[in-house]
């Protein structure tokens, strides 16, 4: 009586337990988001003080986002990324998945070599060869561009290890088929692998476009001039200068150059969790 | 999903592709060269210039420079800032990936079966994984202000005393570790969430019938067991990333208060990128790279190890 007694009791308790340690461990992980939010809506009078106040009194979000946007230029940073990411993700795609399908569906000599490459470069963080990497574009004379922004990342091993995984997936008919129909190699890969391969092409995009959007370490060698700043450099930038101590402005600032990805993320959560899931190696 | 991706890298190629086509040879050939010279261009030529380079005495801009044998290598064993490096790394890690991985499989495990309120905390927790986390140091730098900071505030309202956290050496760190924990156990809970979903719910029943009457007791006689390929591959990865702190400490505290923060990939960009000893960065470099094969060789033997025993 009394083991069922309990067993009931707990079977109501339990969830409710789970749902108010879930709560409570939701509400921390939102802090920084609904602080820097609810800051980026204050007035300067109410921020430089020691209470606690989430409901700005002083509603200012007009003047601290314009004030964002003249202190710095913002739009031109979030330009900046946006080039930068799609430039980086349509490289590394033309790059990778050709090579992918060789690897997947061609026998040819150097093919497991270049796949022992493909494994071993997965293993090397890019930071290491951030100093040859500056030293060869500074001969270049390349520092400071656009380029040297792009070019390290247009080959990503981690992206010929993706697609070559779903190409073994692929079945062989498909290409025995199209090879018999004529078509050429490069022929099959664009149109015959990568309408198949979507899924997983979708899966790279979300992990290459939120690794390089949010990329601080490369960029901070890279390049030195403002106008060639990514979102990252310019809101470290934006604090750095005067105006870091506005911390409404600054506040809106971060908000601003969040938000793209958090919003995407928010309209399609499924793909993109699947896709850093999937791609959770890196 | 993601083990398929992990396991199926020796898979054997279907048979028909084994004919060898010259034609088709030629094609391969033409598919892979893109890839191959951007390949040896941008990963192989630069790590075997690391590994020239930490042999001599470059400095960035020099005109001169001249092979020094292991001398950077000497250097570094005697230098203090760089062992104070290592040290922090290594905690920084610890501390991170316990609190990563046991976060994100505690979550994952209070999660449970898919709801709609599921789906809603998922996203909540996955949140800070997607968030520019060098925009979030900074919100965080502001929460973290000794005089108008909210966690201040808050601690003052159950008595506690105003503390500097990124200017005290005591704290610096742990802080940084905090924000480490909290940007990645999201990402940890997906992992864990997608290896949960793979125990068969008549495991945990046919647990129960043999008298594992307490979710704890099923959790160690299923759960835990089922689960030990999922949390090794967190471990890992969670270690691997917490190793590459960077954008926190450059951000926050440059390495201060007094080597307080310092880290291997500061040390490293500081050495390189501001006191231009592109030499003495190239060591720490072949260090930290060295380092990361060793977690990953030793991953792949405990993996190896599990599967033999």
């Amino acid at each position: 009586m009394t083991a069922r007694h309990s067993k009931r009791r707990r079977a109501v308790l339990g969830p409710a337990l789970r749902h108010a340690t879930l709560l409570v461990l939701a509400a921390l992980t939102l802090l920084p988001f609904l602080w820097m939010v609810s800051t980026s809506l204050k007035g300067p009078d109410e921020i430089l003080v020691a209470d606690i106040h989430w409901w700005p009194r002083n509603f200012s979000a007009v003047e601290n986002y314009g004030a964002a946007f003249r202190m710095a230029p913002l739009g031109r940073y979030l330009l900046n990324g946006a080039l930068v990411t799609a430039t980086i993700l349509v490289l590394q795609l033309v790059v990778a998945l050709p090579a992918a399908f060789a690897l997947a569906k061609s026998e040819f000599l150097g093919r497991k070599a270049l796949f022992a490459i493909v494994l071993f470069g997965l293993l090397v963080p890019y930071h290491v060869i951030a100093v040859p990497l500056f030293v060869s574009l500074h001969a270049a004379g390349l520092l400071n561009t656009y380029a040297a922004l792009v070019t390290p990342f247009s080959i990503s091993v981690f992206g010929i290890f993706l697609m070559r995984q779903f190409f073994l997936s692929v079945p062989s008919d498909l290409v025995d088929a199209a090879r018999m129909d004529g078509m050429s190699e490069f022929a099959i890969v664009w149109r015959v692998m990568a309408p198949a391969a979507l899924p997983a092409i979708s899966s790279f995009a979300v992990f290459s476009v939120v690794a390089h959007w949010n990329d601080y370490f490369w960029p901070l060698i890279a390049v030195s001039s403002d106008a060639l700043f990514t979102p990252p450099l310019g809101v470290v930038a934006f604090r750095n200068d005067d105006a870091g101590t506005h911390y409404g402005p600054l506040m809106a600032a971060a908000t601003i150059i969040v938000l793209p990805l958090v919003a995407a993320f928010l309209l399609a959560q499924r793909r993109f969790i699947e896709g850093i899931a999937f791609t959770g190696i890196k | 999903m993601t083990n398929a991706v992990l396991t199926s890298g020796t898979s054997t190629l279907p048979s028909t592709s084994k004919r060898r086509r010259p034609h088709e040879e030629v094609a391969s050939w033409f598919l892979v060269a893109p890839a191959a010279s951007l390949i040896l261009l941008l990963l192989i030529m630069p790590l075997a210039a690391v590994l020239g380079l930490s042999f001599t005495d470059y400095q960035l801009g020099a005109r001169a420079w001249s092979y020094v044998g292991a001398a950077n290598y000497a250097a570094l064993a005697n230098d203090p800032v760089f062992w104070r490096s290592v040290g922090n790394t290594a905690t920084y890690a610890a501390i991170v990936v316990l609190g990563s991985t046991g976060l994100g499989l505690g979550v994952a495990l209070m999660l449970g079966r898919s709801s709609l309120l599921t789906q809603v905390w998922r996203t909540v927790f996955f949140l800070p994984v997607m968030g520019s986390l060098i925009a979030m140091a900074i919100v965080w730098e502001f929460m973290l202000h000794p005089t108008f900071g909210l966690i201040n505030a808050a601690l003052g309202l159950v008595g506690f005393a105003p503390v500097n956290w990124l200017q005290n050496g005591d704290t610096a760190l742990g802080v940084l570790a905090v924000i480490g924990i909290w940007q990645q156990f999201g990402f940890n809970m997906v992992l864990f969430l997608a290896g949960l979903s793979g125990i068969p719910q008549s495991l945990h029943d046919a647990a129960e019938m043999d008298g594992a009457a307490l979710a704890w007791d099923r959790f160690q006689l299923v759960t835990w067991p089922l689960l030990a390929p999922v949390t090794l591959f967190v471990v890992v990865i969670s270690t691997i990333r917490s190793f590459q702190v960077f954008d926190t400490v450059h951000a926050l505290t440059k390495g201060g208060p007094n080597k307080a923060t310092e880290v291997l990939l500061y040390t490293m960009y500081a050495e390189g990128f501001e006191f231009f000893r592109t030499g003495y960065a190239a060591a720490i470099a072949v260090v930290f790279v060295t380092a990361m094969l060793l977690l990953t060789l030793a991953k792949v033997f405990i993996a190896e190890k599990r599967i033999h025993s």
